[in-house]
């Protein structure tokens, strides 16, 4: 269904947008109109210049030349308050939410005159409890945001440009932060939205969403619009080519006899965090040589496991063997000297040090053991294998000394990957490796993961996103509750299978059966 | 006299009533700029500031009123230095509150000796009196104890009013409260974090100032060079104490207040014979620290306290 109607003018036109950020042109000479009614998806890599073209469209940057046009008026550049009053809402990807406040004043601030006598807190509750009925966004205004889950903030963020009368909205990579469930809770809303007269610009990177919700893709590429397509006329392997220019390669997994046992858990139980469950009487078996996938919606148990296996849990009951010694002592910096290397889940907060630069987060687990001689640190050892790290792994950026915060999503993560994969791990805990990479990044990292596979390691893949799982494990579990599924071989089980072990089913057949 | 009698006086209610007072009125200017997300480390040299100021401007002739509100401005003035420096240049906002404390201290005391050269002792005002309010204050204990006071410590009760209402009342104090919980989220709806922040920093240095005139226009009748002695510090401790809110840091501000006004009493009973005065004075400390302990474990500090924020920038 096209909702494009050419007697109807277009309720967003951009003209010739060119931003440059110092020698780097974020956004080349880009052009493109949304008609009402509209999806348009914008796809491109990280750093393609996607969020700088919205970040221009709702003011927060001002372009170096070409207008945005909304509802036919010139809209004034670098003013967000002029985007907002000209019907333009924009869910950022990092939300901008104050967490100590409650729904309803995240919702609020900003919308009465700072010199406005009092907050119209009961006319503002119920506008919210119309909008959250019509648009589908169930909320309690009363809630403190910092008590909600992720697509509960979103929700509350999509509210917030409703409540403001928004008929354009903005979603920069909507579904990077939440679960399958909550991103097709979105796409409904989203089809509620349009149907009620709204135009969107949905941002992402992830081809099977575009293809789901948009009308219309444009492709950026290096800041340039690159292609344009009716999403009817497309296939999600179009779209990735265009994308990275070229063709897209999945690694190959060749069957291989599985190698020794590396690590083993038996019957092993584990404490819950907050309200993640612990594990239960789980028993598991990773081989080298083979790539373990384990499945499942997050929050079902996959940090407990990944913290037991880094060393940062002990188990509560049950047995932790490695090369088949038992394990007593753990910690850590045990956990290194075993020759387990973790990727972890969040590479911003438990992966890298944000201002340390990137000789720093290299060394960051061998310092003591590598990069030390008598108490000092070696700094220009250090630094060369921060050198060698940044050749060999791709890792695109201005130099070692450069801090690590100012480094993209993918190239941070081929950082952490070079950083594990130099230490010649024998156990890789790779926790949702490629969440948020665009496809170049996501391609490399499986391909070294492919790599070290075949070199004789077990890696334990943990991701919410079933094709990654079933593409690249020779063995399968799926995670529910803290319980552990039964091993499915390569090609034995269909995503639909999996989906119901995800959902909780079929565990207690088994409990029954043992 | 025993701890029972003590506690059930009125003139020891009435005393700690007086004591918090200017603990109220600077613990509620701290406790803006902290919810704008400045912590303002000025508070000492500020309450000293403003001490002076509003005595010298009284001993000069203004009426008393008159000499909070050039307290009022002094404050503002030291408090738009602090803003200047950490909201839009965004310095440490450790080293600017320190640097503002020492400023305001030694220029107070270098105008002190360029204004009055000649003194030994300082010159006395004729300072607020206590105004009894009709029919409350003949109410047995309460009468005495809290509506015997001076006005200044009546427009202390009703700034911690004042400042609850338009916190969580105004779209200014949703504005000032996101404004230290998330500048981007500020930002995002057009405001100007800047403006929002530099305005908490600066009224709230006022309140401060005006907290340290309380001391030379309504506790005592003159300015001495170590009359405030601290009590910044102790301000800011009662904002963590009231987890950030006016109504619990006004109960922490005479919570610290009575233990103020209790040692100096048990330093007259017969224990007072035997035991060091020092410990005595070391009570209130030592049990304001156990309250903060006890109190602020779950607290909700301002998530964007002492952040500093650059428009722009990720």
């Amino acid at each position: 269904m096209s909702a494009r109607d050419q007697a109807q003018p277009p309720v967003l036109r951009l003209s010739n947008i060119t931003k440059r950020f110092g020698a780097l042109c974020a956004n080349d000479d880009v052009s493109f109109s949304l008609a009402k009614g509209e999806v348009i998806a914008l796809l491109g890599e990280n750093g393609a210049g996607k969020t700088t073209l919205m970040n221009i469209l709702f003011g927060q940057y001002s372009a170096d030349a070409g207008e945005v046009e909304v509802f036919g008026q010139r809209l004034a550049p670098g003013n967000p308050r002029a985007a907002l009053d000209a019907g333009v809402g924009m869910v950022h990807q990092h939300f901008t939410l104050a967490g100590n406040l409650t729904v309803w004043e995240n919702i609020v601030l900003g919308t009465q005159a700072l010199s406005a006598p009092r907050l119209r807190a009961r006319a503002v509750k119920a506008r919210i409890a119309d909008l959250s009925k019509r648009f589908h966004l169930p909320v309690d205004p009363d809630a403190k945001v910092g008590q909600l889950s992720v697509g509960e903030r979103q929700r509350v963020e999509i509210l917030k440009a409703l409540y403001r009368d928004a008929r354009i909205l903005i979603l920069d990579e909507p579904t990077a932060v939440l679960t399958p469930q909550e991103s097709d809770a979105l796409f409904a809303t989203l089809r509620e939205a349009i149907g009620l007269g709204l135009s969107v610009v949905f941002i992402s990177h992830k081809l099977h969403e575009v293809m789901a919700i948009s009308h219309r893709v444009l492709v950026l590429r290096h800041g340039r619009l690159v292609a344009e397509r009716a999403t009817a006329d497309t296939s999600r392997e179009e779209l990735a080519a265009l994308m990275v220019g070229g063709a897209v390669s999945s690694p190959k997994i060749a069957p291989m006899p599985p190698g020794p046992a590396l690590m083993r858990l038996s019957d092993v139980s584990s404490k819950g965090e907050g309200h993640a469950p612990g594990l239960q009487s789980v028993t598991l078996t990773l081989h080298g040589g083979q790539i373990t996938g384990l499945a499942g919606v997050s929050g079902n148990g996959q940090g407990a496991l990944s913290d037991l296996i880094s060393g940062l849990a002990m188990p509560s009951a049950g047995q932790l063997e490695i090369a088949g010694d038992a394990i007593t002592n753990w910690s850590p910096r045990r956990a290194l000297a075993r020759g387990i290397g973790r990727i972890p889940e969040d590479r911003h907060h438990t992966g890298t040090i944000a201002d340390f630069d990137l000789t720093e987060n290299a060394v960051l687990e061998t310092y003591t053991r590598d990069f030390a001689r008598h108490g000092w640190l070696d700094w220009a050892a250090a630094r060369a294998h921060a050198e060698a790290l940044i050749a060999t792994y791709d890792v695109r950026c201005p130099g070692p000394d450069t801090a690590i915060r100012l480094l993209s999503g993918g190239n941070m993560q081929k950082l952490i990957l070079g950083r594990v994969l130099e230490t010649k791990p024998r156990i890789i805990l790779a926790n949702q490796p490629v969440r948020g990479l665009d496809i170049g990044a996501l391609n490399y990292v499986h391909a070294r993961l492919a790599e070290a596979r075949e070199q004789g390691a077990a890696v334990l893949l943990i991701s919410e996103d079933l094709d990654e799982i079933i593409t690249l494990s020779d063995v399968i579990h799926v995670i529910s509750q803290g319980r552990l599924s039964p091993a499915f071989a390569r090609g034995t089980m269909a995503p639909e299978a999996l989906g119901r072990w995800m959902a909780g089913d079929g565990f207690a057949e088994v409990a029954h059966a043992s | 006299m025993d701890l029972i009698d003590i506690l059930t006086s009125a003139a020891f209610w009435a005393a700690a009533i007086r004591i918090a007072s200017p603990l109220i009125f600077a613990t509620m200017g701290e406790l803006i700029c902290e919810r704008a997300g400045v912590l303002n480390l000025g508070i000492e040299g500020i309450m000293v500031a403003g001490a002076f100021a509003g005595w010298i401007a009284v001993w000069a002739g203004l009426p008393l009123w008159g000499g909070v509100a050039v307290a009022f401005a002094a404050g503002m003035a030291f408090g738009l230095l602090h803003a200047t420096l950490s909201v839009p240049f965004g310095l440490s906002q450790h080293v600017v509150g320190i640097g503002v404390t020492l400023l305001a201290t030694s220029l107070t005391f270098y105008t002190y000796r360029v204004v009055l050269p000649e003194v030994s002792s300082p010159p006395k005002i004729e300072a607020f009196q206590p105004f009894e309010v009709p029919i409350l204050s003949h109410i047995p204990l309460i009468g005495p104890a809290f509506f015997a006071q001076t006005p200044l410590t009546y427009a202390a009760f009703l700034l911690v009013i004042a400042v609850a209402l338009v916190l969580y009342r105004t779209p200014l104090g949703l504005a000032v409260r996101a404004a230290g919980e998330n500048p981007q989220a500020v930002a995002a709806q057009g405001l100007s974090v800047t403006a929002i922040r530099m305005g908490a920093v600066i009224v709230g240095s006022g309140f401060m100032a005006v907290g340290g005139a309380f001391l030379t226009l309504s506790a005592f009748d003159s300015f001495f060079f170590d009359m405030v002695n601290g009590r910044g510090w102790i301000c800011i401790a009662l904002v963590v104490f009231g987890a950030w809110k006016p109504g619990k840091a006004l109960l922490g501000a005479v919570l610290f207040a009575a233990f103020d006004a209790l040692q100096i009493r048990l330093q007259q009973t017969p224990i007072g014979a035997v035991v060091p005065y020092q410990l005595f004075l070391m009570m209130p400390y030592i049990l304001s620290i156990l309250a903060l302990v006890l109190m602020s474990r779950r607290a909700e500090v301002p998530a964007a306290l002492m952040v500093t924020f650059n428009k722009g920038e990720r």
